[in-house]
């Protein structure tokens, strides 16, 4: 295993300035992990419910870094070839017919099966590339359970091992990060290689300030009442409680109606851009109106 | 500073594990070495940092936060003060009086509270809780907590009382709710929030600024017993089973909240994982029309071949349940947890009874929102007929009557209860003839085993006639029945 020259981070507290100042507001708990992932060499497994910016905190991370962002995103059905290599058969098809006449076979084949014929897939070009990069293996909950296997080998020792060629070592550790909704139990093997954060919805307070940074010229009052409003609406027993970038939606779509102050009325007109189930919205309103 | 060699630290996390483990978290043992060397990279005297160190190595299931939350504070409440630096640079006020107050703890005295706060009469003490609680001011409110644990909850060393005892001695002497309408009062008068929203907004920053005292006061007397008890007694004590381990018939008010939580996501991960396992079903039989048709792209060559892949039926499915007292919350989770997911059958139908029978399908057609069906099923379904005593033979003849010629051979029957019967005529004759009519039929009883076929129960007679009888005490045993169902 490659060692890594320095670490990244010098506290905790530089990872969050720094993530700050890139308008991605860390509680503790995210930048404490995120310094570990860089002082451990681990994996990161994120999990919480959709919209928390888990997807973000990756990319933050990788502009914090100055490193380049690779991404895997998971679906039902990825298989080592998508994720890791392939080889080219064209090419390969190409340079076995190209000179047919000349070469023997043994040199054909160990011609053939050799890094110009291979292609990199993004696991494979997380830990072969020369600059800095982080790796986001998104959504890691939607492949199947035996797909996870495929990740082990680079998570714990980051390196892939090709039958054709022998063991890729990385050159340099980069930051993993993988992401889920937790719509399954993720395998105990995959888990315990990683380090693990939960991302919930933001503290009143943090949404707040969340609001102050991505939306320009909104007023502390109004993000105040904004922050409040939305965590009335998630204590509510919904199908789908507002994620914070609903929350940011709403805000700016307040800012384009040009209102500074919520009332009821405004409220009720806009839930439908925090909701997105007809039956929330209509729970939703029914509770924010006056029932005292 | 002696633990921060690393002998001491070595042992104190050994320690620490130990407990987490015996708090029924799953620990490996390279987990453990993780947080080893974890923690060499924080900074000791920054407890948070510590702690979210730890639980990022330790922790790896969202579920578990709250029993690793309660470990660490009774494993580690003792050992702060030895942790923080004596002369700690530019601190918040706020650490610094934590550790007073720690200081104060472990001296064991209890007395001297936070200065002048002892001097106070109960009545001043309230008035500063409501300052403290409407200007949201978080230190005054840490002290008064600890103040309040002093004067009201009357601990004394060694007597063999939960801390439940404790809170509720304190918050009774507090009068929380009076607080709130107090709080309530007093904006209305300064007449800041006049609309209804606002008021509304209010009134849940106040009920947050309460419930966090709340935490406060609890988190005090925790302390106070693990200085009295020793933290190993207490944690286990502490020790709450994990949500999917409450037991239903069991579940405290609170429980049952953190009960319905956990059913949400795990609904959504049953459906996903049923819905994956009727997608990925076997092989079936060679499909010879569509081997055919891919053979013509080689020219005639069958050179892929297809095959049927096997569509299962979905069941169809009849819910019986009893609702009466002792096993209402059981029938209410199965329900909610088979609608939640019936799109995995093809048709449910739901009755409750207790001596009548109702049937309350159309409570869960005519709306998207399970929680209010329930609530209906609750209020208008039609279950009493003589005394609202459970009587499983009546109400199983008049299904049998009603309902008896719509199963058929697609339909699968499940009975909730706990069968007992308060010693009516148990007519199980209808539980064969239906199981006769039906593909299965199931009993699903919320007792636990050893009680089964004790005093009035007659779970035996009934289960003789079904193809299986099932204990479903927890969400997680409930969890495992419903994936084997669909």
């Amino acid at each position: 295993m490659a060692a890594d020259p320095s670490p990244r981070f010098e506290s905790v507290q530089q990872v969050r300035d720094g993530l700050r100042d890139l308008d991605y507001l860390a509680d503790d708990g995210i930048a404490g992990v995120a310094y570990l992932a860089d002082r451990l060499g681990k994996p990161v497994l994120v999990e919480g419910p959709a919209g928390t910016g888990k997807t973000q905190l990756a990319k933050s991370i990788a502009e914090l870094t100055g490193a380049r962002l690779v991404r895997l995103q998971c679906y039902e059905g990825l298989d080592e070839s998508k994720a890791l290599f392939e080889w080219n058969y064209k090419k390969q098809l190409l340079r076995i017919q190209a000179d047919r006449a000349s070469d023997s076979w043994s040199e054909i084949h160990d011609d053939i099966f050799s890094d110009e014929f291979l292609l990199t897939r993004p696991l494979l070009e997380a830990i072969t590339a020369d600059d800095p990069v982080v790796l986001l293996i998104d959504e890691v909950d939607r492949v199947e359970v035996e797909t996870e296997a495929l990740l082990l080998e680079i998570l714990s020792d980051y390196q892939v091992s090709i039958p054709e060629l022998g063991t890729i070592e990385a050159k340099q550790i980069p930051l993993v990060f993988l992401t889920s909704n937790n719509t399954r139990e993720l395998s105990e093997a995959l888990k315990r290689r990683c380090l693990y954060l939960h991302v919930d919805y933001p503290s009143l307070e943090r949404e707040r300030e969340i609001v102050l940074a991505k939306v320009p010229g909104v007023t502390e009052h109004l993000a105040e009442q904004i922050a409040r409003i939305v965590r009335s609406i998630r204590s509510l027993d919904l199908k789908k409680a507002p994620s914070v970038s609903e929350t940011l939606d709403w805000a700016r779509t307040l800012m384009l109606l040009n209102i500074e102050t919520i009332d009821e009325a405004t409220a009720k007109e806009t839930l439908h851009i925090l909701l997105k189930y007809q039956t929330d919205i209509a729970k939703a309103a029914k509770e924010l109106s006056v029932d005292e | 500073m002696s633990l921060t060699e690393p002998r001491s630290m070595l042992d104190l996390l050994n320690g620490f594990v130990t407990q987490l483990r015996e708090a029924g978290l799953p620990v490996s043992l390279t987990e453990n070495l993780d947080a080893m060397e974890a923690v060499q990279h924080i900074p000791l005297e920054d407890r948070d940092a510590f702690k979210y160190a730890l639980a990022a190595t330790l922790v790896k299931n969202q579920a578990h936060w709250r029993s690793f939350e309660t470990v660490f504070e009774v494993y580690f409440s003792l050992r702060g003060p030895e942790y923080a630096l004596s002369e700690a640079e530019g601190d918040s006020a706020l650490d610094e009086l934590w550790r007073e107050m720690q200081d104060q703890s472990q001296a064991g005295d209890g007395r001297g509270g936070a200065g002048s706060l002892d001097a106070l009469t109960p009545e001043e003490i309230a008035h500063l809780l409501m300052q403290a609680l409407m200007n949201g001011d978080q230190a005054l409110m840490r002290a008064l907590a600890k103040q309040s644990v002093q004067r009201f909850a009357g601990m004394e060393p060694g007597r063999p009382v939960g801390g439940t005892y404790y809170l509720y001695r304190t918050l009774r002497n507090l009068d929380l709710d009076g607080m709130l309408e107090k709080l309530m009062q007093a904006m209305a008068e300064r007449g800041d929030a006049s609309s209804g929203l606002e008021q509304r907004l209010e009134r849940e920053e106040y009920e947050h600024r309460i419930s966090e005292f709340k935490a406060e006061v609890e988190a005090e007397i925790r302390r106070r017993l693990v200085a009295d008890r020793g933290a190993e007694a207490m944690a286990k004590t502490l020790r709450k089973p994990l949500p999917e381990d409450v037991e239903f018939m069991h579940a405290s008010r609170e429980e049952m909240q953190s009960l319905r939580k956990a059913l949400q996501p795990l609904t959504r991960k049953l459906a996903a994982r049923l819905a994956r396992k009727r997608r990925h079903g076997r092989r079936g039989p060679l499909d010879f029309r569509n081997t055919v048709r891919h053979s013509l792209s080689y020219g005639g060559v069958p050179a892929e071949p297809k095959f049927k892949y096997p569509r299962p039926a979905k069941p169809e499915l009849m819910v019986v349940a009893d609702i009466s007292g002792s096993v209402a919350a059981f029938a209410r989770f199965t329900l909610m947890l088979v609608y939640a997911i019936s799109n995995q059958f093809s048709k449910v139908r739901s009755f409750v009874f207790i001596d009548g029978i109702d049937e309350v399908t159309d409570y869960f057609k005519s709306t998207e929102d399970i929680a209010e069906a329930i609530h209906r099923v609750n209020t208008e379904a039609d279950v009493v007929w003589v005394d609202g005593h459970s009587d499983y033979g009546h109400a199983f003849e008049v299904f049998w009557d009603r309902h008896g010629r719509e199963i058929g051979p697609k339909t699968t029957v499940l009975l909730l209860g706990d069968a007992r019967n308060n010693y009516h005529a148990s007519q199980s004759w209808v539980v064969k003839e239906i199981r006769a009519k039906a593909r299965h039929v199931y009993w699903l009883n919320p007792e636990p085993r050893s009680y089964w076929n004790t005093g009035d129960s007659i779970v035996g007679e009934y289960g003789a006639h079904t193809d299986g009888i099932f204990e479903c005490r927890n969400l997680r045993q409930l969890e495992s029945f419903v994936e084997k169902l669909a």
